[in-house]
């Protein structure tokens, strides 16, 4: 009997407050379409799916790894210059992707190299850090960081699905439309991505209606 | 805080980083560079299309090194025609040289002697603008100096989806095959990116991609502005044949 309430009493690693973390910014709280954070990005790389892809797996590692660090820091960062010291963490880890997409996949290093150091200026990760990671425990903070960097993968490879094919006839390289197909360049376009995530936000908001309003 | 403490803790944070950064920079930094060196061999070898002895996609890291090794070989020279001696043609820097006067250029060219048919390929390195930076490209010339067996590009910044089309649409590409930069009578005519379609049958054009207006352009006065500066050399080639 003892031993049980040991356990009630200890949150599990893995409850329903990180399942929530973790879940939450997918859809009803997802940074790009509801928080609209991380536009600019959203629109630049959306183009074709493989890019946005790797974009993806490099925003989800930099956003839950510089959570991760910057919550074990919370309490030693000064205040008065957090910014800068959230700052350094970020520039370090998207350092790190940059360098190992060298090493590990280097025509992929080159395809990229302009996007990834653009994660730097994603609002999406400093607002975590600054909004979630400097109040909250460290495994808390992971789990926020691996939920909004996922769902702004989720949004960035929805777009990038309807622009490559619409705009291509391809999806990730591979033919998907038939040869006749005219390619219509606009959905190459950013404006396009603009559109695409216009309709999503559209769609989102009026199946829940306590989203409306709320950015 | 006091500012001491605030000192203490941006400094020591940054040595931190510094040292960690250096750290995983020169653990994988010998590797990268390897990459980086089969990456443009790879590009390199693209240029020659069919002219290749073997599959590119399937060939490992080793085998382009190999094929580097074995079939080809590597010339500096200069617009004039000579040949620059100490220098390979990996050395030589493209991004540098076109900012250099043209008689003091150095230009890469690679001669890759396939081993099955016995034929030898000229291949030529051209620098030019793009829409938003530059592009560049490996142009692969048969042994009469004039058709083109094949091209590469590459770009820095060109857009995904359309100008960024010059290297990732195979197709296109691939319309440079059998095209001459010289007319019948031996004039330099280079090859012509054109808008609205290359006339059928001519054989210095190909059609514009769509929505890369500039970048096609750029493509054009690379080629032109490029590929002139082997005349020379060529032409003492020829002489000797």
């Amino acid at each position: 009997m003892a031993e049980t309430k040991v356990k009630e009493t200890k949150e599990p690693l893995f409850g329903k407050k990180e399942r929530k973390l973790l879940v939450d910014p997918l859809l009803d709280n997802n940074p790009i379409t509801v928080q609209v954070l991380g536009v600019c990005s959203a629109l630049a790389v959306t183009s074709l799916v493989m890019p946005s892809l790797v974009m993806t797996v490099a925003v989800v590692f930099v956003c839950a790894f510089s959570n991760l660090f910057t919550s074990l820091l919370r309490n030693i960062i000064p205040n008065e210059v957090r910014l800068i010291a959230q700052l350094i963490i970020i520039a370090t880890l998207v350092t790190i992707v940059e360098l190992s997409l060298k090493y590990f996949d280097y025509p992929t290093y080159k395809e990229l190299s302009v996007y990834i150091g653009l994660i730097i200026t994603n609002c999406i990760v400093m607002g975590r850090l600054e909004a979630f990671a400097m109040g909250n425990k460290p495994w808390k903070s992971f789990i926020d960081g691996l939920g909004n960097g996922i769902g702004y993968g989720i949004i960035l490879i929805v777009v990038a699905v309807f622009r490559e094919l619409f705009g291509k006839g391809t999806l990730a390289g591979f033919q998907i439309l038939p040869e006749g197909y005219f390619a219509n360049n606009l959905m190459v376009m950013p404006a396009a991505a603009m559109f695409i995530l216009a309709v999503f936000i559209w769609i989102q908001r009026s199946r829940n209606k306590e989203l409306i309003d709320i950015s | 805080m006091s500012t001491t403490k605030i000192y203490l803790f941006v400094a020591s944070m940054t040595v931190v980083v510094a040292l960690l950064l250096t750290g995983f920079r020169m653990a994988t930094a010998e590797q990268a560079e390897i990459n980086e060196k089969v990456f443009n061999k790879r590009a390199i070898l693209k240029s020659l299309a069919e002219g290749l002895d073997g599959d590119l996609d399937a060939m490992s890291d080793e085998e382009v090194q190999a094929v580097f090794e074995n079939n080809v070989q590597q010339f500096v020279i200069k617009a004039d025609g000579s040949v620059v001696e100490d220098v390979t043609a990996e050395e030589v820097k493209m991004k540098k040289e076109v900012k250099k006067a043209i008689e003091d250029r150095n230009l890469p060219l690679y001669v890759y002697a396939n081993p099955t048919t016995n034929k030898s390929y000229y291949i030529t390195a051209v620098r030019g603008k793009g829409l938003w930076d530059e592009i560049w490209g490996s142009i692969a010339l048969e042994d009469d100096f004039n058709t083109i067996v094949g091209v590469s590009y590459d770009h820095a910044a060109e857009t995904p989806g359309l100008g960024a089309e010059i290297k990732d649409n195979s197709a296109w590409v691939a319309m440079f095959t059998g095209k001459k930069i010289y007319d019948d009578a031996g004039n330099f005519v280079s090859i012509n990116v054109r808008k609205g379609g290359a006339i059928p049958g001519n054989p210095h054009q190909v059609d514009a991609i769509t929505g890369a207006t500039i970048t096609g352009d750029g493509v054009t006065k690379m080629l032109e502005s490029g590929l002139q500066l082997y005349e020379s050399y060529f032409a003492t080639l020829k002489a000797g044949n």
